[in-house]
């Protein structure tokens, strides 16, 4: 017991002036949730009408494929596995962000407003008859405009985490109204295709679904986890703490919820509104890892391989039927989070 | 105005929370290496004033000076290196030990490539002896008592390695033995390391006992700034709190100690 609370503990790597700390558990945990992801795609790769044995998978991954397997594994299922691994990523890191930021296990933007003001982008696109590219813009619009608007909303003299908490739910109730009528006013064909992108779902997805969503986490990682990671660790100290350690709180904040409606935003235009993940990965990280802390790196490890892992469970365990990947999620986070509850209020922290 | 000798003085401050003014043209020093206590009744703008020092309030009008500039125009960072601040509630994230809530501290110091130097780690250490929690310094942080939690606080604001540093009311939520414990500590820090420290303390007694210079406020005003033994008297204490009272030498120390007096209405009408 005493070996493994150990590996909790911050260790230092000191070359001349420069120095990095690391926890051995935290770096195993992101290792171990990276292995799982990566696992998981070579067998959604390998998996379906056209099974390929994971060495297969892996040495036509190399360039070294049949023409067949080639054509099977990268222009048929890499552009979804790729697409779920990210999407889970940026999802997991939206809501880590969310999380810390709030100071709340519930913020998370299915719950905060974002997804639903996606959703409805989106479905004014439907409506409007537009295409899958302006579907997807819309969902972006649309999420990055509730953002702004529920930001404002919550705005005195600066933003607090239970103000923005009930901004937010306030909105996500409205935007749920709103996304109602707007599917009665499309038409029946269009009304099935919005309904199967309100479940949220990979089916068919390219690479111009996964390629802003890669851009923007290639942008954004390095960005958050460096840049605003450290100051970040100061903010969960207090508004007043942290600037007295020479952080601006409301500069950070506003930067910070700009990042995760951003990637929640990009998520939704790919994926549609995938529930729950956001949720559940930043609160799984923090068990994994054992750490106190926003555990952000280990969350968008764990998002990837939620997703992905529940898309292979969509995709391949219901027999002949495939469900869309948010039925999964919403299942499983569902019952995570009344878990979660139960085991709180034992714990009476609920 | 004359340009101030002290490391930090606020300049014609009007302070507000939105539209509620709580002080107008307000202006202090704070000597340096004092352990300076600002006092006056509740409401009296005294933890809004320290709030104005350490910058976690921005004033409407006038400047707070450290080194003789606008403590707005400086970098944040660059300002924590310097000012160190105690707050009257902080939050302890879930489950954080003690040792890696006073290393948070060293955040002022540290950069990307720079994130836990020997200089942090010799200096955290320190921190924790200093405020004697080394001893604690693996348990979670949420299991301490009251005492124990705010000399960590402290610890986190020593780690920090600045000059200055400003406590709002270190005192309140703590029964009198830790209190006194709090306040020695302080007194220690200010003695033994030179530093210069601002405290805003309810009590006026223990400001009296432990204090090198006094503020004393009201109403947003500054009625008085000296020495404890030439600001406590029985005249002031009436005019700052409207308390008749005596003031006495403390048997203990020879400080002013202020005796309410027992039968107000007669004292107030004499």
């Amino acid at each position: 017991m005493s070996t493994l609370s150990r590996t909790r503990h911050p260790r230092t790597l000191r070359v001349a002036r420069f120095s990095v700390r690391y926890r051995p558990r935290a770096l195993a945990a992101c290792a171990g949730a990276l292995l799982v992801a990566l696992l998981m795609a070579v067998l959604a790769l390998g998996h379906g009408d056209y099974p390929i044995a994971p060495a297969d998978v892996l040495r036509t991954l190399a360039g070294d494929g049949t023409p067949a397997e080639d054509f099977v594994v990268h222009q048929l299922r890499l552009p979804r596995v790729a697409t779920a691994l990210l999407v889970g990523a940026a999802l997991a890191l939206a809501g880590a962000l969310f999380q810390t930021l709030v100071r709340n296990p519930l913020g998370s933007p299915d719950i905060l407003g974002f997804t639903q003001g996606a959703s409805t982008g989106a479905l004014l696109v439907v409506v409007a008859g537009g295409s899958s590219q302006a579907l997807a813009g819309g969902a972006v619009a649309g999420g990055l405009l509730t953002g702004a608007a529920i930001y404002a909303l919550a705005w005195r003299g600066g933003v607090q985490g239970a103000r923005l908490v009930l901004v937010g739910i306030g909105t996500a109730a409205i935007l749920t109204g709103v996304n109602g009528y707007l599917l009665t006013r499309t038409q029946l064909m269009d009304a099935a295709r919005a309904v199967l992108w309100l479940t949220g779902s990979l089916d068919g997805r390219g690479w111009e679904q996964a390629r802003p969503l890669a851009v923007a986490l290639a942008v954004l990682l390095p960005l958050v986890l460096l840049g605003c990671g450290p100051a970040l660790r100061a903010l969960e100290l207090g508004d007043d703490a942290a600037s007295g350690l020479g952080v601006r709180p409301e500069r950070l904040r506003l930067a910070l919820l700009g990042a995760a409606v951003l990637l929640a935003a990009l998520a939704a235009a790919a994926a549609g509104p995938v529930n729950f993940v956001a949720l559940t990965a930043p609160q799984l990280a923090r068990r994994l890892t054992g750490a106190p802390g926003p555990n952000l790196a280990a969350s968008a490890c764990t998002g990837a391989a939620l997703l992905v892992t529940a898309d292979f469970a969509a995709q391949h365990l219901f027999g002949d039927r495939q469900l869309p990947v948010g039925v999964v999620t919403g299942v499983l986070g569902g019952g995570y989070l009344l878990w979660l509850l139960a085991v709180r209020r034992r714990a009476g922290h609920l | 105005m004359a340009q101030s000798e002290s490391r930090l003085a606020g300049r014609e401050l009007t302070l507000a929370y939105e539209k509620r003014v709580i002080a107008e043209g307000l202006s202090v020093d704070i000597p340096d290496h004092s352990f300076t206590v600002v006092v006056g009744p509740n409401a009296c703008g005294k933890s809004t004033l320290l709030r104005a020092l350490s910058r976690t309030l921005k004033p409407t009008a006038g400047q707070v000076l450290l080194d003789g500039q606008s403590i707005a125009t400086l970098p944040a960072k660059q300002v924590a290196r310097t000012l160190g601040l105690l707050p009257q509630s902080s939050i302890a994230p879930d489950g954080i030990t003690v040792a890696e809530l006073v290393s948070r501290g060293r955040y002022p110091h540290q950069g990307v490539l720079r994130q836990w130097s020997a200089e942090d780690e010799r200096v955290v250490a320190g921190a924790m002896a200093d405020t004697g929690v080394a001893d604690l310094a693996e348990r979670p942080v949420d299991e301490l008592s009251g005492g124990q939690r705010q000399r960590v606080w402290i610890a986190m604001a020593l780690a920090q390695q600045t000059p200055l540093l400003l406590l709002d009311e270190p005192t309140t939520y703590l029964d009198i033995a830790h209190q006194v414990e709090v306040l020695d500590l302080c007194a220690r820090l200010h003695r033994e390391q030179g530093r210069t420290l601002v405290a805003v303390l309810h009590d006026l007694n223990q400001a009296a006992r432990y204090a090198t210079h006094l503020i004393a406020l009201r109403d947003g005003r500054l009625v008085a700034a000296g020495a404890p033994q030439d600001v406590v008297t029985a005249e002031l204490v009436e005019e700052v709190f409207r308390l008749p009272c005596r003031v006495i030498p403390d048997p203990e120390t020879g400080t002013p100690l202020v005796v309410p007096a027992a039968n107000r209405r007669a004292a107030a009408r004499s």
